[in-house]
């Protein structure tokens, strides 16, 4: 019955459409257009709320930031011009170079560290094994914890002197002189972080993992059994490629993360001792809100922005090179 | 030599039963079909003979061996997926050699080997493609390169045609028929489609919910299905049932189907004798009906008719009526020339020489001897 009035309908609005072409062709081409126009307005209004949202608290601070980058600017004084003063600044600011160099090694250890950690903590958690849900949840509880929280609890667990860790390291026989000072050692200080930011993070990125785990076709194992194949070769020549995907996705997103670390820093060492874990953003931080240099803090931060753009880039293209390998 | 014998093969998952206790005797070379509808223990039996199952209870055994802790890829088989579960990061070439370079076999001699395979099921061009830029014809060809490179002495094909459209279909079921020829290993076949098994099997084995119903070459098990649902399942369209009672008459026994005799032939009127007062299920194929009195049937084995026809489907070769005979549902399989159409009223003549009488509480066939054709 519904589709017998739907067709009636359909037919009589088309033969008005017919004679109303035939009567004025000028006047259907404007209302064409008109029509065009009003629906064009009002899928941009349904997604005005957002984007409104996004231009005033991300696009717009974004932008100025860039402009900041080339005044001098203390928050309270007028702005004024300063060229490239801020860009020439970097090269003989040391702590600049000493914060550029720990976000590097920052980055070059985490991602690897933190994508094989998760992955592994994946593929255990993925056999049917016994609190299966329960381990889990307990590799996922550091992401969804406060980091506040975690990171007293850390520094007391890697407590030079009463940490439980040095404890067991003496116990195990490690020399009281040769005991990391973790956090308190400038040697040290960076592994702790590393750690610390692995450990943190490694739940959440298991959880994509496992999910990537997951879409891959059991068939695909049965029919490598048959081959012939050993739980190591299956991992190698079936779950890793067929995972390419998902560890482009985790390397992406922890190389954006690493390299714009600063909280973790911040509770643990607060960059030092020293310059040892001073990170970009924690300088951008001191040179923004403790030395009130706008202008100065905002060239760092583009600097910072155009090393993620070029690590990304270059992160696409390699994936696109190796594009439909696991489709 | 590779025989596989299954004895007394069960599976369980839990409490649940899956597969009960079956036996079977599979000789090597021989390219036999496992078919049934969905659920009926076809491919987890498959799956149980490839080692991808645990087997619960019984022995599996490939040629001398008892293999049933023996894992797969040490029972010399080769296994084709239904959805061809071919790796798709791997190019064909890699696909196919896949499972010679796990064994360490010498580059020339994989090599040597996926090119005769690929040249055998004519996907040499296709060597340097992905799975991904395949049509599923081809990705089938691929599957069963794969297979065949190793050289197993058993093939396991599980409903290897049914993501096939069904022109490619048929075409893939001559050249897999042609391919066991050729390769000379024992193949085991699963499928769901009685045309599959009929057309290509030495023998079929049918099985429902975990049991095996019947083992015998296609033409026997349609000939004299062991029960209605062998008689039922294989065919198409399927048989016609009728409830009976048999009856003693002056020549010798009848079936009663609402009030009219249909003479029984001499294998069926000897197992119902003295069982007169007895129902039972008479089976009457849809080619047992006919529009003229058949030339080469004894007239006393025939029966006139009367259909009502609620449904004429041409076939083209010929016409399908789906109808009503008395109070039963039927279908008829008549000559294109047969003009019925919906409503109409047909005269037939139903010829009993080649009926199957069931017993209708055990649903067994009831017959001695063989049918006189």
């Amino acid at each position: 019955m519904t589709i017998t009035t739907e067709k009636t309908a359909a037919g009589t609005g088309a033969s008005l459409a017919v004679r109303a072409a035939a009567r004025s062709p000028v006047r259907t081409a404007v209302s064409k257009r008109r029509r065009k126009i009003m629906n064009t307005l009002v899928a941009y209004s349904f997604i005005a709320p957002n984007f409104i949202g996004f231009a005033v608290f991300t696009l717009g601070p974004i932008l100025f930031a860039f402009v900041l980058a080339f005044m001098r600017w203390d928050g309270s004084n007028p702005m004024e011009f300063a060229g490239l003063d801020n860009f020439w600044r970097l090269f003989s600011d040391r702590v600049f170079q000493a914060a550029f160099w720990n976000t590097i090694i920052f980055t070059g250890f985490v991602v690897p560290l933190t994508l094989i950690c998760s992955l592994g903590l994946a593929i255990l958690l993925n056999q049917k094994i016994f609190g299966r849900n329960f381990f889990r949840t307990v590799a996922f509880f550091p992401y969804v914890a406060s980091l506040v929280a975690v990171a007293v609890v850390w520094n007391m667990i890697f407590n030079p002197e009463f940490g439980p860790v040095n404890m067991i390291l003496y116990t195990l026989g490690v020399d009281p002189s040769n005991l990391p000072g973790w956090a308190a050692d400038r040697h040290w200080a960076m592994v702790t972080v590393i750690l610390f930011s692995v450990w943190k993070n490694m739940g959440y990125f298991m959880v994509i993992y496992l999910a990537g785990l997951q879409g891959i076709s059991a068939e695909l194992y049965e029919a490598a059994d048959i081959d012939g194949a050993t739980p190591w070769q299956k991992f190698w020549r079936i779950t890793l490629p067929q995972l390419a995907p998902t560890t482009f996705f985790v390397s992406v997103m922890l190389t954006i993360q690493s390299f714009k670390v600063f909280d973790q820093i911040f509770m643990i060492t607060q960059g030092g001792p020293g310059t040892s874990t001073l990170v970009l953003v924690y300088h951008i931080y001191n040179q923004a809100f403790i030395s009130w240099d706008l202008g100065y803090s905002s060239m760092v931060a583009l600097v910072l922005f155009l090393l993620v753009l070029a690590i990304t880039i270059i992160q696409f293209r390699w994936s696109q090179r190796n594009e439909g390998d696991t489709a | 030599m590779a025989g596989i014998s299954l004895r007394k093969l069960r599976k369980t998952y839990g409490e649940l039963r899956v597969i009960h206790d079956i036996d079977l005797e599979i000789a090597d070379k021989e390219f036999i079909i496992l078919v049934g509808p969905s659920g009926c223990g076809k491919s987890t039996t498959l799956r149980m003979i490839a080692g991808l199952e645990e087997i619960s209870g019984g022995d599996l055994v490939i040629g001398d061996t008892i293999v049933n802790d023996v894992p797969s890829k040490d029972r010399d088989i080769a296994m084709v997926f239904q959805n061809y579960a071919l790796y798709p990061h791997m190019t064909v070439y890699k696909n196919m050699a896949f499972g010679l370079e796990l064994r360490r076999h010498p580059r020339e001699d994989i090599d040597r080997k996926v090119k005769d395979a690929a040249e055998v099921l004519d996907i040499t061009h296709l060597l340097n493609r992905k799975p991904k830029a395949l049509s599923g014809g081809q990705r089938q060809r691929v599957a069963l390169g794969r297979a065949m490179v190793r050289s197993p002495e058993v093939f396991l094909l599980d409903e290897p045609l049914s993501n096939l459209d069904a022109k490619l279909r048929t075409a893939m079921r001559a050249e897999i028929t042609k391919l066991h020829r050729r390769l000379d290993a024992t193949f085991i076949y699963v499928t769901h489609d009685q045309v599959e098994a009929m057309t290509m099997a030495d023998r079929i084995v049918v099985m429902k919910d975990g049991y095996i119903q019947q083992v015998d070459t296609p033409q026997v098990l349609y000939d004299e299905p062991a029960n209605m649902f062998v008689a039922g399942f294989i065919g198409a369209p399927q048989m016609n049932f009728l409830d009976v009672i048999i009856r003693k008459t002056a020549g010798g026994f009848a079936a009663e189907y609402e009030g009219q005799l249909l003479p029984l032939p001499e294998h069926l009127a000897r197992a119902v004798a003295g069982h007169e007062g007895r129902s039972c299920v008479l089976g009457l194929r849809p080619e047992n009906f006919h529009e003229r009195p058949p030339v080469d049937v004894d007239p006393a084995l025939t029966a006139p008719v009367e259909m009502s026809v609620e449904l004429a489907e041409p076939m083209g070769a010929e016409v399908h009526l789906n109808g009503k005979l008395g109070s039963h549902g039927i279908i008829a399989r008549v000559s294109p020339r047969c003009r019925a159409r919906t409503g109409d009223t047909v005269p037939l003549i139903a010829d009993l020489s080649a009926a199957h009488l069931f017993d209708k509480e055990t649903e067994i066939a009831l017959r001695t001897g063989r049918p006189a054709h």
